[in-house]
């Protein structure tokens, strides 16, 4: 965790900082995380949440509505009849959200790339992805360090500038 | 039992054949209706279990063979059963015989076209209900887009 923040407090509770790193420092660290899995990479980001890994050290805890969530792990084989649903609940998150694309299905098609009739070549191609997790599926390692390079990620935004697209 | 005395036990029916290069019982689609109720009623054979429905695309996607695999937990014995049907033409539905029939069926239907007579409700089961063509028979082609979404065969245009 970054405490950065509190090494601060040099003189009695006076803290002088950007509130954009407050924010960001909050936000980086309640990811909550929308709870659907689509293959085996879901069974990983179980595993990623259960005790012996515990995300919840992140501050990311498993959401079941998308209205709630800040982050969507896209975990697993996107297929085309899913790629739909998965568009329209990314655009039932409310902003900030961010979108972990987790294992080689998500990020390119994986297996199906080539002979995949049913199979979407890459998440990305529905909605925008600010992490790829690569592995087939990735250990629960690396889902969290792609959840910690989400965190560096947020930590440079400016939430209180209008952001250029 | 084995093969040849399963096929004796029916071999009254007519459009049966025994073959015994693949191990297989050939049926007419005409005769699959009674070689199934002989199968299902007869205290000999006592197939209670249709473990499998498998379409087969015979290369020109015009002529297909439905395999079904039985067998019977009261007396242990199994027996494969094949039908071969043109394209556009049906078979006739087990799932009144057994109800498992019914979404293998449905999944034979979905992947290769093969129409079932007398099912229920002959639907797809995975593919999208919008889905055109039967992508398990040999001359499918993939489509480029499905719903505005590009289904692309190689990714050279990324880099």
């Amino acid at each position: 965790m970054d405490l950065s923040l509190l090494e601060r407090f040099d003189k009695d509770n006076v803290v002088v900082e950007k509130l954009d790193t407050l924010i960001n420092w909050s936000r980086a660290n309640s990811q909550w995380y929308f709870q659907f899995g689509l293959a085996c990479c879901a069974i990983e980001m179980m595993a990623a949440a259960a005790p012996r890994h515990d995300l919840e050290r992140f501050g990311s805890m498993p959401r079941a509505s998308p209205r709630q969530s800040d982050v969507m792990i896209v975990a697993g084989t996107v297929t085309l009849k899913m790629a739909e649903r998965v568009k329209r609940l990314y655009e039932q998150m409310s902003d900030p959200k961010y979108v972990i694309s987790m294992g080689s299905c998500a990020n390119s098609g994986g297996p199906y790339w080539q002979h995949g009739y049913h199979v979407l070549k890459g998440v990305d191609l529905v909605v925008p992805v600010d992490v790829y997790v690569p592995g087939c599926p990735p250990r629960p390692e690396a889902l969290i360090q792609g959840l910690l390079e989400l965190q560096k990620k947020i930590k440079t935004e400016t939430p209180l500038r209008k952001q250029a697209v | 039992m084995d093969l040849k005395e399963i096929f004796d036990a029916i071999s009254p029916l007519d459009g049966i054949e025994l073959n015994l290069e693949s191990d297989v019982i050939l049926v007419s689609s005409a005769s699959l209706m009674a070689v199934a109720e002989k199968f299902k009623n007869d205290a000999d054979l006592d197939f209670d279990f249709l473990m499998c429905i498998t379409a087969l695309d015979d290369g020109d996607s015009k002529n297909f063979t439905v395999a079904y695999n039985f067998y019977s937990n009261t007396n242990k014995h199994s027996v494969e059963v094949r039908v071969s049907v043109v394209d556009g033409k049906d078979v006739p539905s087990l799932s009144g015989v057994w109800k498992t029939a019914d979404w293998h069926e449905r999944e034979a239907y979905d992947m290769m076209g093969v129409i079932f007579s007398g099912h229920p409700e002959l639907k797809r089961i995975l593919l999208p209900e919008d889905w055109e063509g039967y992508p398990l028979r040999k001359n499918y082609k993939v489509a480029d887009y499905y719903h505005g979404v590009p289904i692309p065969k190689d990714k050279s245009y990324w880099e």
